[in-house]
């Protein structure tokens, strides 16, 4: 059944990408998600930016559902079921976080909850998210256009970290592409790795596959998982699932 | 104490997956065969791709699961590698497949069979799909044509899944029963309304429930079937505990198929309710789970 929440705060991060603030008393790890439900419009998956008493959504906006949501506005209502998934595992291990384009919103409150270097990266400069909300900590950022910081791709930039910094493990949420790429860089270091996986997700509740890969269902047994799950995802970056189940390429 | 032979297909226990969880792709059969099923029943599949309705798709409720997926499917002619993946986990695996026409269901059931498929479960009975399931479902003639022209062309075991959502329950499973088993029953048709929003839920409006408060539906219908019909029976909706399992069994069922309790209890359902059942079985004297076929079946 789903819980109505109200929007207290819509707050504009980027050109693209909204945080929307709600009081809600379910108590949220960094990495699980919730599905939200605009009635009569879409319902989608949506991972928590923000966990404490004032709670966050922050969405791009890709597709119809997610249009929709950018119009909502303070006092509108949100209809939310969760927390769901599996969160990241918090480690003692010196951690360096990288957040491609929206995948900064998962894991933002985790960074929040740990020490560790931050990598933020997004095709261009006005796409950076959160890049004022980590203070205190060495920021790193990447766009793949030059406009600011490093230029290149994320995992470009990891590379090079790696050479500066004894990083123990790496959290990744981001385009799958950067994930698989930076995944094979931490297998091929033997360092530590927790990446969000993104697929396409019906139930969210662990009973319609359509979010599987490779044996694993994003939507329980993930969203976050650990190094010795992802070695064995032989599709992670290469193939997907589409709405009718069938395997296409990415 | 739960091995068996139905069909002349070799089963470890009698706790199948049901069709249309966790049975979309090989790999995650495989999964659930590791986690100690049975057997397991694919997706219904069709003759096209279909990307199902809109979310949302499933409903949550303080007593059990409405879901309206849609038959989403990725095609009989994508199907084969997931059928080669899901056989190498050492258990029957059953191709359910959808349709409309006794031609449509003919094709699919061949296709399953080519692909390696133990037996085929014909779906006569999802109760929100325009034109299919339900729809042919209740149609007597139709389904009994159906299941006689699918037998005439495969030699594998043919289970035909009938729909509890008709007051003609006893004479559909008659009109099934050149099948080599009747399975009963699919979700119940029913709606949910979100007061707050003041529509349905399901973007299909409909949709079927299934867990825990249709087991009594179920439990009556294998009852009434057992009692009508020579063919065995395989008793789903709402298996959640080995108390559930021994129910169904009592009532007349051979085999069971395990759906919603996925969700409830996890993967690991299988393996638990096996445990739970010989646990029981222990303390009141059975030796095999077969002794407790139709044993609450006053005649
Ligand atoms: C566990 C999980 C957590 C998520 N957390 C967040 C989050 O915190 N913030 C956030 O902004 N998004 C997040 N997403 C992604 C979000 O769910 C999708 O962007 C959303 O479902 C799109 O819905 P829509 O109706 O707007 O687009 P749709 O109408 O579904 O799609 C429109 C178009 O966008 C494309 N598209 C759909 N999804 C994506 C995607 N993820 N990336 C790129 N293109 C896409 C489609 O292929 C299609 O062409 C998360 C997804 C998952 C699985
Ligand atoms: C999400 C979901 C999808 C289903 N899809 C199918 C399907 O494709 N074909 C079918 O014959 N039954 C389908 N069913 C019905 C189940 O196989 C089963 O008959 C029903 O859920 C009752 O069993 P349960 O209470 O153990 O879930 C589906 C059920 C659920 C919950
Ligand atoms: S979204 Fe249905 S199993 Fe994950």
């Amino acid at each position: 059944m789903y819980r109505v929440v109200e929007i207290e705060e819509v707050v504009t991060e980027t050109p693209t990408i909204k945080t929307f603030f709600f009081r809600d008393n379910s108590e949220p790890q960094p990495g699980q998600f919730y599905m939200i439900w605009l009635p009569g419009v879409d319902e989608f998956p949506m991972s928590i930016s923000y966990i404490g008493e004032i709670k966050g959504f922050t969405v791009k906006r890709v597709g119809a559902g997610t249009a929709r949501m950018h119009q909502l506005q303070k006092g509108d209502k949100l209809w939310i079921r969760g927390p769901y998934g599996r969160g990241f595992r918090i480690s003692q291990k010196k951690a360096l976080f990288v957040g491609g384009g929206s995948g900064m919103a998962t894991l933002a409150p985790l960074i929040d909850m740990m020490p560790g270097d931050v990598v933020i990266a997004a095709r261009t400069r006005d796409e950076l998210l959160f890049r004022k909300r980590f203070a205190g900590r060495k920021v790193y950022l990447a766009t793949d256009d030059g406009s600011e910081g490093f230029k290149g791709f994320a995992h470009e930039l990891v590379e090079k970290l790696l050479h500066q910094e004894d990083y123990e493990i790496i959290y990744t949420c981001g385009p799958e592409l950067m994930m698989r790429k930076i995944i094979d860089i931490a297998i091929s270091k033997g360092i530590d790795v927790q990446a969000s996986l993104e697929r396409l997700m019906k139930c969210g509740i662990g009973i319609c596959d359509s979010c599987s890969i490779n044996g694993y269902r994003v939507c329980v047994d993930g969203p976050v998982f650990f190094k010795d799950e992802l070695v064995k995802m032989k599709d992670l970056g290469k193939y997907k699932r589409d709405k009718a189940g069938r395997r296409v390429p990415l | 104490m739960l091995s068996f032979t139905l069909n002349g297909l070799r089963f470890k226990n009698p706790l199948i997956l049901a069709s249309g969880i966790l049975d979309e792709s090989g790999e995650t059969m495989l999964k659930v065969i590791e986690h100690g099923a049975g057997g397991v029943v694919t997706k219904s599949i069709g003759r096209k791709p279909r990307e199902g309705y809109e979310n949302p798709v499933i409903y949550e409720l303080p007593y059990g699961l409405l879901n309206a997926i849609g038959l989403a499917n990725p095609g009989i002619e994508n199907y084969g590698e997931e059928i080669k993946v899901a056989k190498k986990g050492g258990v029957p695996v059953i191709g359910s497949v959808f349709g409309s026409t006794v031609e449509g269901f003919v094709y699919l059931a061949k296709k399953m069979e080519e692909y390696g498929a133990d037996a085929v479960e014909l779906n006569l009975s999802c109760p929100h799909a325009k034109g299919y399931g339900m729809e042919v479902g209740t149609d007597i003639a139709l389904v009994e044509e159906i299941v006689e022209g699918v037998k005439k062309e495969i030699s594998i075991p043919v289970w035909a899944k009938i729909t509890p959502n008709t007051e003609n329950l006893v004479k559909i499973a008659k009109a099934v029963e050149g099948a080599d088993a009747l399975v009963l029953i699919n979700t119940v048709k029913a709606m949910a309304i979100d007061i707050e929003a003041g529509m349905p839920v399901l973007s299909n409006k409909f949709g079927g429930l299934s867990g825990p408060c249709i087991k009594p539906i179920g439990v009556r219908a294998v009852y009434e079937v057992y009692r009508e019909v020579e063919k065995p029976i395989i008793g789903v909706g709402g298996i959640t505990y080995g108390r559930d399992a021994i129910e169904y069994l009592m009532a007349g069922a051979t085999a069971l198929q395990v759906g919603t309790a996925v969700y409830l209890r996890g993967i690991e359902v299988f393996s638990l309710i096996a445990k739970e059942m010989e646990e029981w079985m222990e303390k009141h004297g059975y030796a095999h789970f077969t002794e407790l076929i139709g044993l609450a079946q006053v005649r």
